[in-house]
């Protein structure tokens, strides 16, 4: 593993560690399985001819594969393949869109809280333990509550709350980073502070942060069908998985289906996510 | 004229809930252009802890309480933050003790080493990259362009040590600071690092403080010695008057304490007892308690630096109240019986 060089000539003796070159199964599983979700939800009008808010009340709570309904009907007669397509469409943007800012927002504030230290880490800290000395579903429907129904005061209350694990967990590895070596040498030789913080310190950091954004999303769904399921969510008739498993709910004893087949999509969608996540850290973890 | 850099009485200490940790007390040492000096030391004796004092890159919650870093003759412990870290990286780099730890792991080697031309001293994109791949060629790194592009994790510890020395003259430094620089190699790579530290302060009129606990590798390297203990200096020379003839308990035991290929008999040497308790040290002298030729006196007060003997170019000082009775300390090429008890032989 060693170079010898001598002086003017060298012997070399193979340097470069050969990349270790096996298959991430989790990573291509979860990348598969959510590529497929998505392709459903982006090729929605040509895997169904419904339209999901369409109503049609002659064939309201019809069976899974009856005619022309391959997963049934609602009890407004509302196709229940392009509900679930459609509404897939609906909490995957919102799910990711909410995530994004938080994970910006808390992964910078950590940056900067870890780095600097003194008084503005004091202050941020103290901040993040007010937001986390609340439960995060209380806190999300209260602000959602106080803010209005719809997707932007979910992106707002979603941010708000969802912040401070980032900040935590970029704050966590920014103290230990900051002490490396690396680090050190950065500031010896005097490069400019944000430099430092985005070239050296942010992508030795950054990746638990991405590890936990996978799981963030699915949690965020869930916290997106939450609302839907308690009315604050994406107003009606726009289709999302919470919704219709609340209006599936009431028929659970007759039609039990109605709310059990949203339910198993938020649960393969949380498969796939939470695969990723096992691979990226499989990917990328300690070397 | 000024030397390249002075420090006198610096003193750190490190606070502590049980205390305070005085972790330097009231080193003064001079480098000159051109010029390795070495700080030889064991574990916890102030070494790193001093270094970074002199960069200004101490770890919370340590603070510098007391002395002055002169650079050439300009006092930089007084200036604002912003103009002394500026004016100390400008003219001092560091050279890490572990390599791996030293460079970032997610980013090419050779953009590590152009980034400090490209983004402080004003390059062109090509003009730094040109520049890196002149600095690897200098400290001895074989295809420079092919090694441009690699990661650290690529490379061999001693390829990623002259990287690191790389780095360290990429900011154009009068000073290297090397902390350890080849304690993580192998005997055949150290002595080639060494000979890279060398030539390039021999051809760059660089100074080189090399701090390390090896007292091979200091006396290759440096023409003066400072032995550090407990904080302090407790003897400093020229390092062949301060080898060959040593006036401090401590260095004496040191020597001592270097594996002897040739003698008949081998026996390991140590130094027994550990190192003081820097929050709560004894009066009197730190090493008295181990020391195999102390007296009473020894331990009523902590004794002065004080010149023994002007041997050829460097004054030679040493902090021991006995310094004058070392020529009857028994020669450390034959080990005798007397000294065992203290100076015990573990076999």
């Amino acid at each position: 593993m060693t170079a010898v060089a001598f002086p003017g000539r060298t012997v070399e003796v193979a340097t470069a560690r050969r990349p270790h070159r096996h298959v991430n199964i989790p990573l291509i599983a979860g990348l598969t399985l959510l590529l497929l979700i998505v392709l459903a939800a982006i090729c929605a009008p040509l895997l169904t001819h419904w339209d999901p808010i369409h109503q049609d009340l002659l064939h309201a709570r019809e069976a899974p594969g009856s005619p022309g309904h391959l997963l049934g009907t609602d009890q407004l007669g509302r196709d229940v393949l392009s509900r679930l397509l459609y509404g897939a469409r609906i909490d995957l943007r919102v799910g990711v869109l909410a995530v994004l800012s938080p994970f910006v927002i808390g992964t910078l504030l950590g940056l900067v809280s870890g780095w600097f230290g003194g008084w503005l880490d004091t202050l941020i800290m103290r901040i993040v333990d007010v937001v986390v000395a609340f439960p995060f579903f209380v806190l999300v429907i209260a602000l959602v509550f106080a803010l209005g129904a719809g997707t932007s005061s979910i992106y707002l209350a979603i941010t708000m709350v969802g912040w401070v694990a980032y900040c935590r967990i970029v704050r966590g590895a920014v103290l230990v980073a900051k002490e490396q070596e690396y680090a050190l040498a950065a500031r010896a030789s005097g490069l400019p502070t944000w430099r430092i913080l985005f070239r050296h310190l942010l992508p030795n950091v950054v990746l638990q942060a991405i590890v936990y954004s996978m799981s963030d999303i699915v949690l965020t769904i869930l916290a997106i069908v939450t609302l839907g399921y308690l009315g604050l969510g994406v107003p009606p008739p726009t289709p999302d998985w919470g919704s219709m498993i609340e209006d599936g709910q009431q028929f659970l004893l007759t039609q039990w289906y109605l709310a059990t087949i949203p339910g198993i999509a938020v649960v393969i969608t949380g498969f796939a996510l939470a695969l990723i996540a096992d691979g990226l850290v499989e990917q990328f973890g300690r070397r | 004229m000024s030397a390249l850099l002075e420090v006198h009485d610096l003193s750190v200490d490190i606070p502590l809930r049980h205390g305070r940790l005085h972790a330097v007390r009231g080193v003064s040492l001079r480098v000159e252009a051109g010029e390795a000096i070495g700080v030889v030391g064991e574990s916890g004796s102030g070494k790193t802890i001093m270094l970074r004092a002199l960069l200004g890159l101490l770890p919370q919650p340590a603070r510098i309480i007391g002395g002055s870093i002169l650079l050439d003759g300009v006092e930089v412990t007084g200036m604002p933050a912003g103009r002394r870290h500026a004016a100390l990286t400008e003219a001092v780099s560091m050279v890490f003790q572990d390599s791996l730890t030293a460079l970032n792991p997610v980013m090419r080697v050779g953009e590590q080493i152009a980034e400090v031309p490209r983004h402080r001293l004003g390059m062109s994109r090509t003009a730094a990259h040109a520049r890196a791949v002149e600095l690897m060629d200098s400290v001895g790194i074989p295809e420079p362009e092919r090694r441009y592009r690699a990661y650290p994790h690529e490379l061999s510890g001693g390829m990623r040590q002259r990287i690191g020395i790389a780095i360290a003259l990429s900011t154009q430094p009068r000073l290297i600071l090397a902390d350890e620089p080849t304690t993580a190699l192998d005997v055949t790579i150290q002595a080639q690092v060494l000979d890279v530290l060398d030539t390039l302060r021999g051809e760059q009129q660089l100074g080189l403080v090399l701090v390390s606990h090896d007292l091979a590798v200091i006396s290759q390297t440096c023409s003066r010695i400072y032995v550090m203990y407990a904080g302090r200096v407790v003897e400093s020379g020229g390092a062949w008057a301060l080898l060959g003839h040593p006036r401090h308990p401590y260095t004496y035991a040191l020597l001592q304490s270097v594996p002897d290929p040739d003698a008949p008999v081998h026996r390991l040497l140590t130094i027994p007892g550990q190192p003081p308790d820097l929050t709560a040290l004894p009066t009197g002298c730190p090493f008295a308690p181990r020391c195999a030729f102390a007296k009473t006196a020894c331990t009523q007060e902590d004794p002065p630096l004080v010149p023994v003997t002007v041997t050829g170019e460097a004054a030679q000082l040493s902090a021991c109240l006995r310094w004058d009775t070392a020529a009857h300390w028994p020669q450390w090429s034959e080990p005798s019986e007397t000294d065992e008890p203290k100076l015990g032989a573990t076999s």
